[in-house]
């Protein structure tokens, strides 16, 4: 017993899949076993977007105490509208849009270590600003534009082998690969180091500066891709697309098991989460409880992970 | 007198972490106006019969007695606090942030009320006056402003400050680590004072004539037991350290077959002809300029806060990047602080993954490390430095303060620098862990490797090939090994440059 509780503090993702389980479970029945796979399916496609997004936030919040990227959803937004608009719907165009979505998540990610590493304003504001900023660009720009997004990125976006939505696919490898890279790459150690202590790791050796400029422009960059095939499954951008996001992207990762003091991370968490999430959403849906209940129902959740996972022995 | 209880009678205390045994049935009894020292090697058990005493950990086992009555089951701070029994804890626990005077609020709640402020600032100002004369502390100075030392000073006198409850027994886990050599000084002689209105003192320290010399008595602990108890008085710390374990004198006539007397092996030293570090701060009116050779212990000196530190901070930032102006830096650096829980130990990690955290890249393939390579390159380390634990996979935090020291160093060694920088690196280490950890620096150094190391203990400075001794930013003395004398040390950590040179000349 002893040693299945050691590994479950271990493995704490496990918990946001057993959630996951339970909530889709009570769904079923309460469905009367109709639409089972349906649901599953269904949550795989929209967790995805959630998974993409939160994969960046998790890598900022490894980063140590204070760290968080709260221009997540405006960056989202930004990189849709200007990518879409520039592509126009045609296919022979991809590149640009591209070039456009890397060119936003790349800049804005600068502009927040800029602001964080030289102006020394702490993360949470500098984000939460710079984020504003892209918001009002977004809404300038998107009066000028009611682009459609080009065939091929729709087909991407919404594509389904065997029912599997192929952007679920894609962030299932994804999340592997990240998860490898945390527990055994030098870049996912000098992450977790700098997350512990900054100081201890700058005595180490580790270059502390790199490490957090990658990781905030990482995020950025994976919420401005986030943004663009959010805009293609839904066949265009728009202004409210990403308001899910601020709190999403924050509540996935915790779920998931990732420690929000930092230096402790779960990639496959964040699926685990993302699932929990919108099943739990789905699973009031089918109770006939509205969206109030949802946000109560995920705050008392994030607060009950937190209260119980984190470690409270004294170091 | 017969009809007064001991303060504290403790019999059969036990305590297990897990699977590690911490005390086993521990007797202690302490009465009042005592003066009882407690000394042992790292992890055997000195720092969790205290935690017990003030209340942080709850025994398992054991009887517990203040003024002849059981204390209750949840016995906690507030408890202990109101028994009048107070602590001054081995890492500094004030608030970074607040000043001198509002840190003296946090731990006496009964400074509330209109001129709270200015009854904290009193009290601790006397208590600082007191203990401490000519301090120079500002009661309103913001607490991470002041050096090591003055912060240890506060720590010291908000223990012993007298308010409404007295201190009737003061817990010291190694008070005079972080204090410079007179204000230790004034500190000890305080507490044998102390003894005259009645205030008991529990001493902790691995500085063992201040044991010796400022106690009644001093209780020898070793694996969780108190296996010895002696008069101080006429007690030598070659006893004591007898009475410890018998390690210690193994190593001993190690250390004398590698030092014969005299300047000492500058073989390898003398074959690289070039300074590996170089600082010449004679531009900015200094007298000496600072230099260190391959294959050298170069030993930095004098009070505390007084820029041995600025130094080593700058040759590391300076081994990294662009050098500071004046500085020469020909290798890589490593750095090893004592101060291992704010700038050393990553607290979620393993033994393993600490030690190997500044060796990764090197044995990483394809960018990625396997736990195979990282374990057997922390294995062997572990054997090398004699690190105590069974499994390397185990937490950091399972291991006693010194031997995650020795974590701290494997993690310097193991790398590819060749200059490794030592800030007070043995904090809270004991004698014989410490012996062993110079011996395997001077291999090191013989095989070609620099160190600079910075120390508060002057004993220390014996393994060091040459002193240098700072005063106020500024290098005031050179000694080499053979001319070592503390008295030449203290003489220019005051500034007495001159006439130490020339006493020595």
């Amino acid at each position: 017993m002893k040693a299945l509780a050691a590994r479950l503090r271990e493995r704490r993702w496990v918990w946001s899949f057993a959630g996951a389980l339970v909530v889709w479970l009570i769904t079923v029945i309460s469905a009367g076993g109709r639409g089972a796979g349906a649901t599953l399916t269904a949550g795989l496609g929209f967790a995805a977007f959630y998974v993409m997004a939160g994969m960046g936030q998790m890598l900022v919040v490894a980063a140590g105490p204070g760290n968080i990227d709260l221009s997540i959803p405006a960056v989202m937004t930004l990189a849709g509208y200007l990518a879409i608009g520039a592509m126009h719907g045609d296919p022979s165009m991809l590149w640009l849009g591209i070039v456009v979505v890397l060119a936003v998540g790349g800049s804005v990610g600068l502009i927040n270590v800029g602001l964080i590493k030289i102006a020394r304003v702490p993360p949470m504001v500098a984000t939460l600003s710079a984020g504003f900023i892209m918001q009002s660009i977004t809404i300038a720009y998107s009066k000028t534009t009611t682009a459609k997004p080009p065939g091929i990125l729709m087909q991407f976006a919404v594509g389904r082998t065997m029912g599997i939505p192929w952007i679920a696919i894609v962030l299932i490898v994804a999340a592997a690969i990240l998860g490898l890279v945390m527990s055994r790459s030098v870049f996912g150690r000098d992450l977790l180091a700098v997350g512990q202590s900054e100081r201890a790791a700058y005595l180490a050796g580790i270059p502390t500066r790199r490490i957090t400029t990658i990781v905030y422009v990482a995020s950025s960059l994976l919420a401005a891709v986030t943004g663009l095939l959010l805009a293609a499954y839904s066949g265009g951008a728009a202004l409210d697309m990403s308001s899910d996001f601020l709190l999403m992207s924050i509540a996935v990762v915790v779920i998931g098991g990732t420690s929000i003091t930092g230096g402790r991370v779960s990639a496959a968490g964040i699926w685990g989460g993302s699932l929990f999430l919108y099943l739990m959403s789905t699973m009031l849906n089918v109770l006939g409880l509205g969206a109030g209940v949802r946000y109560g129902l995920t705050g008392v959740i994030i607060i009950a992970v937190l209260a119980l996972s984190e470690d409270h022995a004294p170091i | 007198m017969s009809d007064t209880p001991p303060l504290v009678v403790m019999s059969g205390i036990s305590k297990n972490f897990g699977r590690v045994r911490a005390l086993a049935s521990v007797d202690l009894a302490i009465g009042a106006a005592d003066l009882v020292g407690i000394v042992g090697h790292n992890g055997a058990g000195k720092s969790s019969l205290m935690a017990v005493l003030r209340g942080t950990v709850a025994r398992d086992e054991g009887r517990f007695l203040v003024d002849g009555r059981e204390v209750a089951a949840d016995y906690d701070v507030r408890q202990a606090r109101a028994f009048g029994i107070r602590s001054v804890f081995q890492e500094l626990s004030l608030c970074p942030t607040l000043t001198v005077a509002e840190n003296t609020r946090l731990s006496h709640r009964d400074l509330k009320g209109w001129g709270w402020r200015s009854a904290a600032r009193r009290v601790i100002g006397k208590a600082l006056d007191t203990i401490f004369p000519n301090h120079g502390i500002l009661l309103d100075a913001v607490v991470e402003d002041l050096s090591a030392s003055a912060r240890q000073m506060v720590e010291v006198a908000r223990a012993f400050s007298i308010l409404s409850m007295p201190p009737r027994l003061v817990i010291l886990d190694e008070p005079t680590s972080a204090l410079d050599a007179q204000a230790a000084h004034q500190f000890l002689n305080y507490i044998v004072r102390s003894r005259e209105n009645g205030i008991s003192c529990l001493l902790i320290s691995h500085r063992l004539k201040e044991i010796v010399d400022h106690t009644d008595r001093v209780i020898v602990m070793r694996d969780g037991r108190v296996v010895d108890e002696r008069r101080a008085s006429g007690l030598s710390p070659e006893q004591l350290v007898e009475a410890m374990g018998v390690m210690a004198q193994a190593s001993e006539t190690a250390v004398a077959q590698l030092r014969p007397g005299g300047s000492g092996r500058a073989k390898p030293a003398a074959q690289i002809e070039n300074a590996v570090l170089a600082h010449d701060a004679r531009s900015r009116g200094g007298r000496i300029a600072f230099t260190a050779k391959a294959g050298e212990i170069v030993g930095l000196a004098g009070l505390d806060g007084h820029g041995q530190k600025q130094l080593l901070q700058a040759i590391f930032r300076s081994a990294l990047g662009p050098a500071d102006a004046g500085l020469r830096v020909d290798a890589e650096a490593a750095y090893v602080s004592g101060d291992r829980r704010a700038e050393g130990i990553f607290p979620l990690w393993s033994i393993s993954e600490n030690l190997t955290v500044s060796l990764l890249k090197g044995i990483a393939r394809f960018g990625l490390v396997s736990a195979r390579d990282e374990e057997a390159a922390a294995r062997e380390w572990r054997s090398r430095l004699g690190i105590k634990t069974p499994d390397v996979r185990s937490p950091i935090l399972s291991l006693s303060g010194g031997n995650q020291q020795k974590v701290l160093i494997a993690r310097a060694l193991a790398t590819d620098a060749r200059i490794i920088l030592l800030d007070d690196p043995m904090r809270g280490v004991d004698v014989s862990s410490k012996r062993e950890m110079f011996d395997h620096i001077r291999h090191e150094a013989a095989d070609g490797k620099c160190f600079v190391l910075y120390t508060t203990e002057t004993e220390e400075l014996i393994n060091c090939d040459r002193i240098y001794v700072y005063y106020q930013g500024e290098i005031t003395a050179e000694i080499p090994r053979h001319e070592l004398s503390e008295e030449r040390v203290l003489a220019a950590s005051f500034g007495r440059a001159e006439e130490a040179s020339d006493a020595a000349a």
